[in-house]
This record gives structure tokens, sequence and C-alpha cells, in this order.
């Protein structure tokens, strides 16, 4: 039975956790080039520097000190994100979506007076978020306003497209619909929504909650899949570009869909969750070894995506 | 990243951790089992006599060959003699001398033996015996007794066996009559026997040994009759003419002289005794490798003071409990809070036990939890809260052990040795992981981590396990081999066949 699944997942090409850290993240991600994306503040700078959109900084908290300044960097942004630069799977984030005389107010509708948030960021640069518990900074940048395709299909917060990215090839990639169960973030494990997405054609698949497959969102009832993603060339090509960017071979790129900005990146992950094979219905050691045995690892990034255009368009066999 | 870099490493850890494993375990004796214990036997010989009125020199004959036995540990007694011991033909002697010396001396010689069953008897074939220097009559009479004898045997073997026959007859057979003195002994015959023997070219001498018993006491020296037969030496017993060596009887020494002889003293008197004694297998397994001149010993944890040692006999099965984490989250995929912290709990486990284990750590955390969440009220800095939090820890543990100590609950003293820190980290991670993630995450960690903790504490718990790793710490590398095995192990995880159990359905395979 457990040997017999173990066959299936196997021919299904589903890549496990222990062969992701084995086969791929050991293998293509330097140790040296953690720091990159790791940092979220290192990842905006580089990512500037090469011409990849991402949400306009506003400043940067370093200290128990910086605190204070808050108002100050906020002061003509009536609508930002605090965001620990070592924080993971979104921990630490606070996205403040408007103020209500002296107090903030959150993108969830709850009410922050200004010690609470200082409170928050004391946290965060004492190292509560990051791993390992060593000091940190907190970013304060631009509140991605999302565009109104996904306003039909989440609940909340920022829905962002992940897209796995080996050695430059844009592999596998996903939508991330919040839900209310989710409290609005885009994680899959606390019961956001997600959609596979054709690479081909930049379409949504069925989508997953849980383990479980549906049709429609939770909550607003809509269908889920279907839906074409905006600027689908351009993500793929920003995707693309972030390999040259870090060196990373294996990377998790978030871009986020912002109604004025077009996508932007959110952040690069060197240790990519597996959730996406589920949200795809389709195992991602598959599309590996295509790439592996099909794939010109010098190529340019717009031959890139169209190679992984070509190779990953729904339905890949 | 090359795999058969890692099986060749493997296989050479194991090849080394393996072979000197079954080194210690078969060639030294190092005990399998703890609270093994080892059969030997105190064997003692009392010299005493009268010295003379000039200088004295006794010689006891002592064990040396002994087939079926080993010597753990001699050791002579006797104060004001200059002692000597030598190798004579006919095994080791000790001598005993004293230039002068007044009033009745007694002498002791003490040893311990063991059943040793790799020592064989002599292995060298001796020559052929002189014929005895013998009168022209009983030259005859052996002649004849020899041609009947052997007329009536087939080997050395039944020949023997019908030798010692006719001369038990003693006085009844025509032959045997003429060699026996009156009032003769077991000794004399056996004596006689090796004359006979030597008549008919069969090397054949007298072995004196001691049957051991468990009973202490006084015991008699008894004679076999050890005879070559051109391949090796067989014995026989001169009374009832069995053939074999008793598993018991121990050979203290041969030939024709008695056990011992006195220059310058008169009523020499030599008793013999043997007490059976248990000793733990290691105490035995370690001067038996002394004695062989191994080094294992030297280089093994028992040349550590033994408060040293204790503390070795727990860190020593870390490396097993952290085998139990590396199965449990590579193989199994259970979620736990810090990597190793598992195995620190476990360690606590030890004094408390399991099961009040389990409820200590729960109701500590739990309460723990309650002030985490009431100090994130006070907004007060993380490394100050943690300090509260660690602070409050040991404030609850030590109203833990007051309490159960009120109620005559004895585990609740042992409370103590909770790692305290840990315990203070795990609140405060378990409380943000609970905030950010919400509870059933963070439960779910938290109960991963309590059962990695009770696996790996049963892991580490097994006595014989202990005992083995404690004795031979070589199979630690066996752990090590397969640590570097599962480092590459990557297949699936148990609990991810049901996670992507998603991407099966029919119309995932194309």
């Amino acid at each position: 039975m457990i040997f017999d699944r173990a066959r299936r997942l196997k021919d299904a090409g589903v890549l496990g956790l222990n062969k992701r850290n084995g086969d791929y993240i050991l293998r293509f991600n330097p140790r040296s080039r953690y720091p990159l994306v790791d940092d979220k503040l290192k990842t905006k700078q580089l990512a500037i520097a090469a011409g990849i959109a991402v949400p306009p900084l506003y400043g940067v908290i370093r200290t128990q000190h910086d605190i204070r300044s808050l108002p100050e960097i906020v002061r003509d942004h009536p609508q930002f994100v605090l965001k620990p630069a070592h924080g993971s799977a979104g921990d630490g984030i606070v996205v403040i979506a408007g103020r209500s005389g002296s107090r903030y107010r959150t993108i969830g509708g709850t009410l922050l007076d200004a010690d609470h948030l200082a409170h928050h960021l004391s946290n965060a640069v004492n190292g509560q978020f990051s791993l390992g518990g060593v000091q940190d900074v907190v970013i304060v940048e631009y509140m991605v306003r999302f565009s109104p395709l996904f306003e039909e299909v989440s609940y909340q917060g920022v829905p962002d497209i992940r897209i796995i990215v080996f050695r430059g090839y844009p592999v596998m990639a996903m939508v991330r619909l919040p839900t209310r169960a989710s409290g609005g973030k885009a994680n899959l494990h606390q019961g956001a929504v997600g959609a596979g997405i054709d690479i081909g054609t930049g379409t949504t698949l069925t989508g997953v909650l849980g383990t479980e497959v549906i049709t429609h969102h939770p909550d607003t009832t809509n269908p889920i899949s279907g839906l074409q993603i905006p600027d689908w060339d351009t993500m793929l090509d920003i995707a693309a570009r972030c390999y040259e960017l870090t060196g990373l071979g294996y990377i998790g790129v978030d871009i986020v869909l912002d109604r004025d900005r077009g996508p932007l990146v959110l952040e690069l992950n060197a240790r990519p969750g597996l959730a996406i094979q589920i949200a795809n219905r389709q195992g991602l050691l598959r599309r590996l070894k295509i790439c592996e045995e099909r794939a010109d690892f010098t190529a340019a990034p717009a031959d890139r995506v169209a190679f992984s255009k070509q190779a990953f368009k729904y339905p890949v066999g | 990243m090359n795999n058969r870099h890692i099986y060749v490493l493997a296989a050479l850890l194991t090849a080394l951790g393996l072979g000197l494993f079954a080194y210690k375990a078969k060639v030294l004796g190092f005990p399998l089992k703890p609270q093994q214990e080892t059969q030997i036997w105190n064997i003692e010989a009392a010299v005493a006599f009268e010295p003379g009125p000039a200088a004295v020199k006794a010689t006891l004959r002592i064990p040396s060959l002994t087939p079926g036995y080993s010597l753990l540990d001699e050791n002579f007694i006797s104060r004001g003699f200059g002692l000597t011991t030598r190798i004579a033909p006919a095994g080791r002697e000790a001598q005993w001398a004293v230039r002068e010396a007044s009033g009745p001396q007694t002498l002791y010689y003490r040893a311990a033996v063991y059943r040793d069953d790799t020592r064989l008897a002599e292995d060298t074939t001796p020559p052929f015996p002189e014929q005895p220097v013998l009168d022209e009559p009983s030259r005859v009479a052996l002649e004849a007794l020899i041609a009947e004898v052997r007329r009536q045997s087939a080997d050395v073997s039944s020949f023997t066996t019908e030798l010692l026959r006719r001369i038990n007859q003693g006085d009844r057979d025509p032959y045997v009559r003429l060699f026996l003195k009156r009032g003769h002994t077991v000794v004399d015959r056996v004596q006689l026997a090796t004359v006979f023997l030597a008549g008919a070219s069969i090397p054949a001498r007298v072995a004196h040994g001691v049957t051991l018993r468990s009973a202490p006491g006084p015991v008699q020296p008894e004679a076999m009759l050890e005879v070559h037969d051109g391949v090796q030496w067989l014995y026989f017993n001169p009374q009832t003419l069995q053939q074999g060596l008793p598993r018991d009887f121990l050979i203290w020494w041969r030939g024709d002289e008695p056990i011992a002889e006195i220059e310058g003293g008169f009523n020499l008197n030599v008793t013999l005794a043997v007490q059976e004694n248990l000793l733990p297998a290691m105490t035995v397994a370690e001067r038996r490798a002394e004695r062989s001149g191994s080094h294992a010993v030297d280089f093994s944890l028992f040349a550590l003071p033994i408060a040293t040692q204790a503390v070795y006999s727990v860190l020593l099965m870390v490396p097993i409990g952290a085998l139990m984490i590396v199965l449990l989250r590579n193989f199994v995929g259970v979620k736990t809070f810090g990597t190793f912290m598992p195995v620190l709990i476990a360690l606590a486990f030890r004094e408390t036990r399991l099961v009040w284990g389990i409820l200590l750590f729960a109701i500590i955390v739990s309460l723990g939890l309650l002030i985490r969440f009431y100090l994130e009220k006070l907004r007060l800095l993380l490394v100050p809260r943690l300090t509260c939090v660690l602070t409050v820890v040991v404030l609850l543990m030590l109203a833990i052990s007051i309490v159960s100590q009120k109620l005559g609950l004895q585990p609740g003293l042992s409370l103590a040795l909770f790692p305290m820190v840990i315990i203070a980290m795990t609140i405060e991670r378990m409380s943000i992981v609970w905030e950010e993630r919400g509870a059933s995450e963070a439960m779910q960690e938290g109960a991963g981590s309590l059962v990695v903790a009770a696996i790996a504490y049963l892991a580490m718990g097994l006595i014989w396990l202990e005992h083995l790793v404690f004795v031979f710490p070589e199979l630690l590398l066996l752990v090590l081999a397969a640590t570097l095995l599962a480092g590459r192990y990557t297949g699936y995880r148990l609990l991810e066949l049901r996670r992507f159990k998603g991407v099966l359905p029919s119309e995932s395979s194309p």
C-alpha cells in the first residue's frame, strides 16, 4: 500500500521534500547566494538595480530608535506595508490600508494604535520573525493595490503568483488566492486557495483548498479556473531574469499584479514549497527532468521563456 | 553529491565499527548483555611447613597449561620470602626462599581462573618416551602385559582403557601384581600406567588437578592419565576409565613429582581450596584484555573516572536519539519545534519517566503559554520578554515540585532536570506560530515534538542498547553510516504520500 502509493507518486513525477532539498536546493543553490533572497531588502535593491519592478521602498527601520521615524516615513503614504526583511512565510507582515484618526487600520479592518504598531516593529527589529532570532530590519513599502481581476476570487489580502524557476526556466506556476480562513494571507497551508496556471497561456486551471480540488472560491463563490492572468509574458520574463539576479538555480518567484504598476516582484524564495504541485495537480519532478534533458542552460531569458511556454503548455505530458 | 562516495564511506565506517565490535566481543569477551556475569573460580594453595635451622626453600607447582580454563589473575602471599617463578619442563613452579625463618610458616598461592573453551591442550607432539629401566623379570612381565593388552585393543585409546582396567584389578592381575606396592594410591596406579605406556612407546604423563565445584572449601587433588595418540592428548580417568577431560577439571600440575617440595624444612602440608565466584563480565574481559596485552581497554571508556563514565553512558545515547529524529523527520515527515529540542526533552524524560514527563512538559508549556499571551499585552521587547518567560518557567517548575512534594508525588521533584531554556524557547516559538499560523499548526508542531521526544526517549532508554553503545562505542560508527545514508535519501516522506494524494487522480497521468 505504502510502496504502491510511493511508486505512483514517483510515476506522476511528484517532487518530495527530501529530493527537493538533496537534489535541487543543495545542488543548484549555492549557500553564499542565500543572503540575497533571505534578506528582502537586498533582493529589492538588487531588483531595482536590474530594472525589475518591485513595490517602491518608502523607508527602512533598522533599529529600535528608527521606530520613532515611522510617522515621518509614511507621512505621504496613507497605505503601506511593514515587512521584516528576514521574515519567512509571511510572518510579521502588517498591511496598513488607511488611518482612522491617530490609529492605523489594517487591511483586515483592525485598528492599531501607534503604540501597538511600535511594539510590533520592536519585536520585528529584535528578530522575532527572523530565522534563528537574529536582529532584523523592517522594510516600509508600497501597498499593492491588486488588480480588479482577482477581486472576484479573493477575500481581502493580495493574491500573488508563485513561479518556480529552475536554472532560469519557469517550470511551474500558481496563483494563491486569500480566503476568509487564511485571514487574507496568500498562504496555502493557512487556508488560501491555490490554483495552477498554464505556463503556455497564463490561464488558471482548477484550484485546490487544502488537498481538496475546488472549482469555485469558497468565499466569493466565483469560478476559479479559466481566468486569464494579465501581463503573463511580462511575469514569465521577470521570473526568468531573477535567475541572473540571484544565481540561484531553484527559486520561487513571488509576483503580485498591481492595478497601476503592473507585475511587481514581492520576494524570492530559495526553498520554495511543494504545494504548488497540488495546485497544478502535477508533479514538479517531471518538468524539472524535461528541463534537464532538453533545455539549453546558456540561453537568454527571452529564449528560456519561449522554451517554457512551449514545453509546459497545458496539458504537460 | 557523489552517492558512491557516500556508499563507500558508509561501508567503511560500518566495516570498521563491526570489526572493532566483533574483535572486542569475540576475542576479548566484552559482554553483549548488560549485567552479564562470568563464573570464575578462586583457587588457593596453602603451603604450610616448619622451617629447619638453616635456609629454607619451598617449591610449589602452579597451573600453567590448563585446557578449558584461562588464568585471570594470580598472586603470591609470602611475607619475608623471596619469590621466583620459573618454567620447568613439567610446567610452572613458584619457589620461595628465605635465609632464616622460625615457627610454622604458611605461604599462599591464589589464582582466579575462568572457563575459556578456546584454550586447548598443548598441540606439540611429544617425543617417544624412553623405555623404562627394569630388572629382567619385570621387563618380561611388562612385555607380556603389553602384548596381551595390545591384542585386546585397536588403538591408543582402547589400549589405554584396557591397560587401566588391568591396573585397577590390582593384585588379581598376574602381571600388574609384580609392579604394585602394598597400599598403593590412585596416583601410584596412574604412574604405573605411564611406565607401561612408555614400555609400549606411547607418550603419557600424570596430570594432577582439582575439580572446580561451586561449594567453597578444601579440595583433594585428583590424578588423570594424559596419553598422546600421535595427534592429540587424550585424558583418562584412572578410576572410572572414562575418556575425556571433565569440563570442571582444572589441571594444576603434571608429572610424577608432588605438588610441593621443601628443602631445609619439614612437616610440609599443602591444602588446596576452590571457591566459585561471579564477577561482572566486564571486569573479567578487562583483565583478560590486559593480560593478553591488548590496548582495547586502555582506550575504552572504562579507563575514565566513574563519574565521567556515567556522563558518557548518557551522552553516547544522544546520537541514537538524534538518529530517531532523522528517521521521524526525513522519512516520516513529523514537524517539531527546533531540530534537536526533542532529544533534550527526551533526556529530561530519563529522570521523570515517560508519562510523567509528557504530563509535566504539557503542564509547564501550557501554563507558560498563558503567561506568554499575557506578556504579549504588556508589549515587552523580545529579549526581556524571553527572560520573563524563562523566569516564569523556573518558578512554575519550582511550584510544581513543591506541590508534588506535598502531595507525595515523587516525579514532580525530578522536574528540575528539564532544560528550561529550551522550554522557554519552545513557549516563545509556539506562541508565535500560534499567532501567525493559528492554534492548530502550533498544536500540531507541539504534539509532533512530544511524539518525537517520546520515541527518542524510548530508543535511548533501551537498556541493552545503552549497554552495547557504552561497551562498544564503535557502534556509533554504524549510526554515523546510517545517518550518512539517510542524508542522501531523496525518496518521499511517509506523510507526503498523503499530502500529495491530490496530485494523483487519474487525469494527472497523461
